[in-house]
């Protein structure tokens, strides 16, 4: 949690640990409450019950500071999400392809690869196709995911400025083996981004047209 | 006092021995039969043989889950086994286990009717719940294998896989006509038969529940009845629907999915509640705090637990307008939940409280309605929702919701009717250890899935990253204990029903009308015309006086 691996991983594990936080003060609260009761008021200490009346007063008490912790928990969710559709123009455009069961990689200039590489800091977009059922396009560690559809273009966006290899998984069921639709995401230095990038084009034949300084 | 019968009135044969048709006894007395405590009892035995089926490939599941790669099935298995899991729990288990066994075994009893309104519709009912799930074991017998889509058979996926996803398909489309029968008439019959001196609000909270769900059930089913005719006429005629190969849209396909199939969460989760409003007086001795709230609770949920579908689909790519919209009405729709379940826990307070087995899977129920209820707000989240969409996490959270709450409702309607219905009693000590195990063994199953959700475990995975493998192992070791803790539930169950000792006329001191009764119940349920005077969680005799034997 809070790796910041990716620019969105921070928020929401914040809003999330928010709602956890809130939830396991009122889950221990109503445990202990039900606990308490069961022995305080078990039919050897207390054989004779009281009648209590219905209280207007607490029922709107239990109904309005839920519904007032609710929305806030609404609130954070839906600003965190805006942020991902947030996209900005400068993005780099990569073409995510997903077939039964692999991922492959098309950059601007052409270059195709099956595994991610981009420069840290580096804004990406990538939009998303697939070839024959849906998938879902899933890098954990960044706190983000789309469903694939072959009939409709989704699309996402990262931006990461934490060097290293993440997971990329396929998030939604698509037969045999939808466990193995693994591949990865790897975050470079921008000078490494570059040679790479270079390199890579050259051998396929295609020129570079971009460098990880496109910020 | 340890008869079955009313002080001054004689014990007559009750409906284990009256049948109402040509056949005295036997089988054919028995699937004939119109009375609805027969047609509860066929229910319940059908409905325990799936159970225990899908209870067994849930088992197999876990154990192949033990360790990444293959464990004992290969991946295709593993597929169909997760997929026959859902279908059976979820159609022939969770829907029908409260209100087809228990609602029609004593929602009649309950106000004061001799009969449901359609006996022989509701007979109708179970036949087609049994061809149903006949169809489901059938998917698994013909070549070509049982389906692999899992429950939700997704497009387009499900429309190219070359198992057999057809049987899969007519079971649950026969399913959903049981279950629109089925709320049919509880519809009416509580509209109908109700005893003149029961009016709406002396109604048992479990009548209220099931009143709301029988609207889902009516309402809602329909419509998962049309999608999946549809996809078996894309299937078979190849129309372009939802395969966007054929010209379809798959996205259309998962929204009328949920239409029906979120509702169905309430349609499997509202009789629970009821049931758990029905326990609690009886256990604490107090009349049910916030009777009202609990009720109008529930037509809140069946209102606005039909307009939250598509948050299922916040990864779908949506309109933002959309995700606002679902995520809100998702966020509201947690409030009625939550008054309920403070209504409960004030019931208990200042009660007098005898922590019977019935008792102790409510108090289960609560604890774990909340875990299930807290993370589904964790779930209706969006920046939240988008990380843990289609991860384990999910399995969690709605098993916590299903299983953890309707499944241990079921346990609790078990260990709190089933005396009334067989007239004898199980061993109590027996099965306080079997509650023990069963919740021990239960948490330590499902928790593990929300850790390794959060850290980005997909659902529906075959074959997992080494570094997932403890929380694995751990929720493998808890579905060994949990079953342990079954087989000596149902075992002692089963054994107090056949052989154990005769069951009181009121062992727990119910107030509603089916504490009333024989035990077990006669033919038409009633001697004579109940009194219904007072409402149904008056415990004012006991508050007002000592204890009494009676």
């Amino acid at each position: 949690m809070f790796s910041s691996a990716s620019n969105f991983t921070d928020n929401v594990d914040a809003v999330f640990l928010y709602i956890t936080a809130l939830s396991l003060i009122v889950l221990v609260g109503i445990t202990v409450a039900m606990i308490y009761f069961v022995i305080r008021y078990s039919r050897k200490r207390n054989p004779v019950p009281t009648h209590v009346e219905e209280n207007l007063a607490l029922e709107v008490l239990w109904t309005a500071i839920p519904l007032v912790l609710f929305l806030s928990m609404f609130y954070f969710g839906w600003v965190g999400y805006k942020d991902m559709r947030n996209i900005p123009d400068n993005a780099l455009q990569i073409k995510v392809t997903a077939r039964m069961w692999q991922w492959s990689f098309e950059y601007p200039n052409g270059l195709k690869t099956d595994t991610l590489y981009v420069a840290a800091g580096m804004p990406v977009r990538t939009e998303l196709h697939s070839t024959d059922v849906s998938h879902a396009f899933f890098i954990p560690a960044f706190r983000v995911k789309k469903d694939v559809y072959p009939n409709k273009v989704n699309d996402l966006w990262f931006q990461s400025d934490k060097v290293g290899r993440y997971d990329i998984a396929c998030a939604e069921y698509c037969g045999l083996n939808h466990s193995g639709m693994y591949t990865a995401v790897h975050i470079m230095e921008p000078a490494d981004f570059d040679a790479w990038y270079k390199a890579t084009s050259a051998k396929a034949g295609l020129q570079p047209l971009l460098t990880a300084a496109v910020k | 006092m340890v008869t079955g019968a009313l002080p001054n009135e004689k014990v007559e044969p009750s409906y284990l021995e009256v049948s109402t048709n040509k056949y005295k006894k036997g089988l054919l007395s028995w699937i004939l039969s119109v009375d609805h405590k027969r047609i509860g009892v066929l229910y319940l035995y059908s409905m325990m043989a799936f159970f225990s089926v899908a209870v067994v490939f849930g088992f197999l599941i876990r154990l192949e889950l033990i360790a990444p790669g293959k464990t004992i099935v290969e991946a295709q298995t593993y597929n169909q086994l997760f997929t026959l899991h859902g279908i059976i729990m979820i159609f022939l288990f969770i829907i029908p286990g409260l209100p087809a066994v228990f609602g029609n075994f004593f929602l009649p009893i309950m106000i004061g009717a001799k009969d449901v309104i359609f006996p022989r519709l509701n007979l109708m009912s179970w036949y087609m719940f049994v061809f149903g799930g006949l169809f489901a074991v059938v998917s698994m017998l013909l070549p070509g294998g049982s389906a692999d889509t899992g429950w939700m058979f997704y497009v387009p996926y499900s429309v190219r896989t070359t198992t057999n996803v057809l049987p899969a398909l007519i079971a649950a489309f026969i399913l959903g006509f049981s279950s629109i029968l089925t709320g049919l008439n509880f519809i009416t019959t509580i509209h109908r038969m109700r005893h003149p001196d029961m009016s709406w609000f002396k109604m048992p909270l479990f009548v209220w529940s099931l009143y709301a769900t029988a609207w889902i059930q009516v309402l809602a089913t329909p419509i998962i009845g049309i999608t999946l005719a549809l996809v078996a006429i894309e299937r078979t005629l190849g129309v372009g629907i939802f395969d966007p190969a054929l010209g379809g849209d798959p996205v259309l396909y998962q929204h009328l999915f949920w239409i029906y199939s979120h509702p169905a969460v309430y349609i499997m989760i509202l009789p629970a509640m009821g049931l758990v409003s029905e326990i609690i007086p009886v256990f604490t001795r107090r009349s049910i705090f916030g009777y009202k709230f609990i009720a109008f609770s529930s037509l809140a949920i069946a209102f606005f637990g039909s307009l939250v579908w598509a948050h299922h689909m916040f990864t779908a790519g949506m309109s933002d307008a959309a995700m606002f919209v679902f995520s809100f009405i998702t966020f509201v729709l947690s409030i009625p939940s939550a008054i309920k379940v403070f209504n409960w826990i004030s019931t208990m307070y200042k009660g007098s409280i005898q922590a019977d087995p019935p008792f102790l899977y409510t108090l289960s129920f609560i604890f774990q309605f909340a875990i299930g209820g807290f993370t589904g707000l964790m779930l209706g989240a969006l920046s939240v929702n988008i990380h843990l969409q289609d991860t384990s996490f999910v399995v969690a959270h709605f098993h916590y919701v299903m299983f953890g709450g309707t499944g241990f409702g079921i346990f609790a309607a078990m260990h709190y009717w089933m005396p009334k219905m067989f007239g004898r009693m199980y061993n109590l000590k027996v099965a306080t250890w079997a509650w023990g195990i069963v919740t021990f063994g239960y948490n330590m199953l499902y928790m593990p899935l929300f850790v390794m959700g959060y850290l980005g475990m997909p659902r529906r995975y075959y074959d997992y990253l080494p570094e997932f493998q403890p929380y694995h192992v751990v929720s493998t070791v808890g579905s060994w204990i949990l079953i342990v803790g079954l087989i000596i539930m149902f075992g002692n169950l089963w054994i107090g029903m056949r052989r154990g000792p005769k069951a009181p006329m009121n062992p727990w001191g119910g107030e509603t009308l089916e504490w009333k009764v024989q035990t077990p119940p006669i033919l038409e349920n009633f001697h004579t015309v109940p009194d219904v005077h007072a409402g149904p969680y008056d415990y004012s005799k006991y508050e007002a006086k000592k204890e009494t034997t009676k």
